[in-house]
């Protein structure tokens, strides 16, 4: 029992890694989710519309895409692009982190767009045939009324997406890290197999949930902010009248 | 308790004249997959003339109302706006043209009242936000609900609601507007007012085309009340013919159950 509590909180051990994980490694891990996060939202967009079109030449590819690029493993993924790309000698882009970050955007892509659909989708039909009533083009339609509507609806389930993408981040030491390259993952690995003891795993767990948490919460305040705005006056200190008396008394 | 007096939204619409076109429909068919709900019907409203649509549910009225603006595309049939036939137009200049109030408002719910009105303003007819804002007040006004501008529609009554989906089709400045059964989802002490706002209308000019189930609307403020059952117009003309003197048995028959 003392050997298990010894193997997993020896705060000496955790107190030693914690710079290296604070600062760089906190640093790599967020570089890798954070650009994956945005170029992985920009291809869901682009796949979500494209699935949602009426022309069967736009939704296959869109079809084709999501089945190959979330149906594999991630590490099978980075591991094969990484290699690919290597091996073509695209020299700008034969480094672990472009890589990495390409890979985990095409991989986050394909679920995103799948939630950008399903969230565009739940709009009512109403929402598009106002605009259309008022003469709006279908794509004006899209991307001032019905997209915007759609994607604040999916805002807790990208949440879990962009989870996903900082776990996955880890991955990018299949493709072979120096030193100042390594994120939290690698740091915490690294130093537990260096020590022989698992409490530099632990502070790295931890610092993945001071990314995590704290991500979910303030999501979902947004997403409490943005339904109470539809619903409750922000500005105006007086009760909502529900009945107008104007409409009463005619 | 003060007598009952007139909207501020009446006073105020009254003092905008419309210059409303005339629609015409003609041999207008309409299929959903192999269910045909038109099979030719016809309708003419003139210039400045209130036309009410009545019949039972799934008689074709408010298919009939979308083909006016193109929402569900006719099979067969022609459609004239001020004599020139729509086939050729630009369906979004033609949907300027003919605005178009929904069952369900369809307001945009992440717009305030404001900005559902500056919307199409904006990003169709290409005005300067300054431009459009003051239009979108202006409409506001005329509706009563100048102190409503920065509310989102779920902070609003139904009847309120509604009224801002017409100051939005009104900005649009339409030459002829669409009703397509605007009271039916309010509650009963907030029809009323939408009523009155649309009888004003039809005083000041505009063209409109109505589905309604309000008989006693059609009644008062229609020229013209159009009777549909089963994809046809079954009978037409002036409401006090329709409603005193009905000619078919179906229109006999649907006035004994509605009245």
């Amino acid at each position: 029992m003392n050997d298990l509590l010894h193997n997993f909180f020896d705060w000496q051990l955790i107190g030693d890694v914690l710079p290296d994980l604070l600062t760089y490694g906190l640093r790599n891990t967020l570089i890798l989710s954070v650009l994956s996060a945005l170029l992985g939202s920009v291809i869901g967009m682009v796949l979500a519309i494209m699935s949602l079109s009426s022309r069967p030449w736009l939704r296959a590819p869109a079809r084709v895409y999501t089945d190959i690029f979330r149906g594999m493993p991630a590490a099978l993924t980075i591991l094969m692009i990484g290699e690919g790309v290597f091996s073509a000698q695209i020299s700008w882009l034969a480094s672990p982190y472009p890589v990495a970050i390409l890979a985990l955007s095409l991989m986050s892509g394909a679920y995103i767009g799948e939630i950008f659909r399903s969230g565009i989708q739940s709009v009512e039909k109403g929402q598009g045939e106002a605009c259309r009533a008022l003469g709006m083009t279908h794509g004006q339609a899209m991307r001032l009324v019905v997209v915007p509507q759609g994607v604040r609806r999916v805002l807790p389930a990208m949440v879990n997406q962009f989870i996903a993408i900082i776990k996955d981040s880890s991955l990018v030491y299949f493709l072979g890290l120096i030193t100042s390259q390594r994120e939290l993952f690698r740091i915490g690995q690294d130093d537990s197999v260096a020590t022989g003891n698992l409490s530099p795993l632990l502070a790295t767990g931890l610092c993945y949930l001071l990314l995590t948490v704290p991500l979910t919460h303030l999501v979902n305040y947004i997403d409490r902010r943005l339904r109470d705005g539809s619903r409750r006056p922000a500005a105006t200190p007086e009760e909502p009248s529900l009945v107008d008396p104007k409409e009463v008394l005619v | 308790m003060k007598t009952p007096d007139l909207t501020a939204a009446s006073a105020s619409a009254t003092d905008t004249r419309f210059a409303g076109a005339s629609l015409e429909a003609r041999g207008v068919r309409m299929s959903y997959g192999s269910v045909e709900v038109l099979r030719g019907a016809d309708l003419t409203a003139a210039a400045g003339e209130a036309v009410c649509i009545i019949g039972p549910s799934g008689s074709g009225k408010s298919t009939l109302l979308r083909c006016l603006n193109g929402l569900e595309t006719r099979s067969a049939g022609d459609i004239l706006l001020d004599g020139e036939d729509t086939a050729a137009m630009d369906i979004n200049v033609l949907r300027q043209r003919v605005g178009m109030v929904f069952q369900h408002f369809n307001l945009f719910p992440h717009k305030t009242a404001l900005q559902n009105i500056t919307l199409a303003l904006r990003n169709v007819k290409k005005m300067s936000q300054e431009q459009a804002v003051g239009i979108a007040r202006r409409r506001l006004r005329e509706v009563g609900l100048s102190d409503r501008g920065d509310h989102r529609p779920g902070q609003l009554s139904g009847g309120q609601q509604q009224r801002v989906a017409i100051a939005r089709a009104l900005a649009m400045e339409p030459q002829v507007m669409l009703f397509d059964e605007v009271t039916s989802a309010l509650d009963p002490e907030l029809v009323k007012g939408v009523l009155q706002l649309m009888a004003d209308l039809a005083g000041a000019g505009m063209t409109m085309v109505v589905v309604t189930h309000e008989m006693g609307f059609a009644r008062q403020v229609a020229d013209t009340v159009v009777f549909m059952d089963a994809g046809v117009v079954v009978e037409s003309g002036p409401p006090e013919q329709i409603f005193e003197a009905p000619q078919s048995p179906r229109l006999k028959k649907f006035l004994s159950q509605v009245l």
